[in-house]
C-alpha cells in the first residue's frame, strides 16, 4: 500500500517535471519503478516509456493551447528519431543491466554540465 | 536537417536509457536551434510523445512491458503534466533555464555518488 502511494506520488512529480521542463518524465519514472515497484532495469525502461505516454498527451495538450508547440520540428524530431529507437532498443537488449546503469549515470552528468556551461556563460 | 540528426540521438538515448529524449532534444533545440525555453520545452514534449509510442510498441514486442505499472505511474504524471505546464507558462525563460541546468546538476550529481 505505502509503494503505490508513494509511486504514485512519484508518477505526480514525474509529470510536474514533464510539463515543466519539456523531458517525458522517464528520470524520475526509471528510478521509480526499479527502486518503488522492484522491476529490473529494462522492464523499467520499456514500462516507463508506456507511461511517458498519457504524460506527454496531456502536456502536449496544454501546451498547444498555450501556442508553445512547433509541430513541423517536433513532426520531424519524431519520425527522425524512430530509427534512433530501434537502434537503443537492440543495444539495451545486448548490454548487461549495470553497464546499462553506468551508461545512464555518465550520460546525466555530461548533460548537467553542458546545460550548467550555457547558462553561466549567458 | 538539424532536427533530423537531434531527433536520431533522441530516439537512440530515448530507447537505450528509458527517459523520453527530452533531455537530449531540449538542450540541443536551445543550443543548436535557437529555439527560447518555451517552444523548445514544449516542441521537446510533442516529439517525446512520438518517440515513446515507437518504443512502447518496439519492447512490447520483446514482451518487456508492465502496463500495471506504467499505467500506476503515467496516469498521475498526466495531471502532474498539466500543472507542470501551467506552472511553467508564468515563469521566465532565463528562470526556466537554470531550473532545467539545476534539476540535470542534481540529477548527474546524485548518480556520480
Amino acid at each position: 500500500m505505502g509503494v503505490i502511494v508513494y509511486a504514485i506520488a512519484l508518477g505526480f512529480a514525474g509529470g510536474i517535471l514533464a510539463g515543466l521542463f519539456g523531458v517525458g518524465g522517464g528520470i524520475l519514472f526509471v528510478p521509480t519503478l526499479t527502486l518503488g515497484l522492484g522491476l529490473t532495469q529494462l522492464h523499467a525502461e520499456a514500462s516507463s516509456l508506456l507511461a511517458i505516454i498519457p504524460t506527454v498527451v496531456a502536456g502536449t495538450w496544454r501546451q498547444a493551447r498555450y501556442g508553445n508547440v512547433r509541430w513541423r520540428p517536433a513532426a520531424m524530431l519524431g519520425v527522425a528519431a524512430v530509427g534512433g529507437v530501434e537502434a537503443g532498443v537492440a543495444v539495451a537488449e545486448s548490454l548487461p543491466q549495470d553497464v546499462l546503469r553506468r551508461l545512464f549515470g555518465a550520460l546525466m552528468v555530461l548533460i548537467a554540465l553542458q546545460i550548467a556551461w550555457r547558462v553561466l556563460r549567458r | 536537417m538539424r532536427l533530423l540528426l537531434i531527433g536520431v540521438l533522441a530516439g537512440f538515448f530515448s530507447a537505450l536509457f528509458g527517459v523520453g529524449g527530452g533531455v537530449v532534444m531540449v538542450p540541443l533545440l536551445l543550443l543548436a536551434c535557437g529555439f527560447s525555453e518555451r517552444p523548445a520545452m514544449a516542441t521537446s514534449l510533442a516529439a517525446i510523445g512520438i518517440i515513446a509510442g515507437v518504443g512502447t510498441v518496439s519492447y512490447a514486442f520483446h514482451g518487456e512491458l508492465k502496463p500495471g505499472a506504467a499505467m500506476l505511474i503515467g496516469l498521475p504524471a498526466a495531471a502532474g503534466a498539466i500543472v507542470g505546464t501551467a506552472v511553467q507558462q508564468r515563469v521566465r525563460n532565463r528562470t526556466l533555464s537554470i531550473a532545467f541546468a539545476g534539476l540535470l546538476l542534481g540529477l548527474g550529481v546524485k548518480l556520480l555518488v
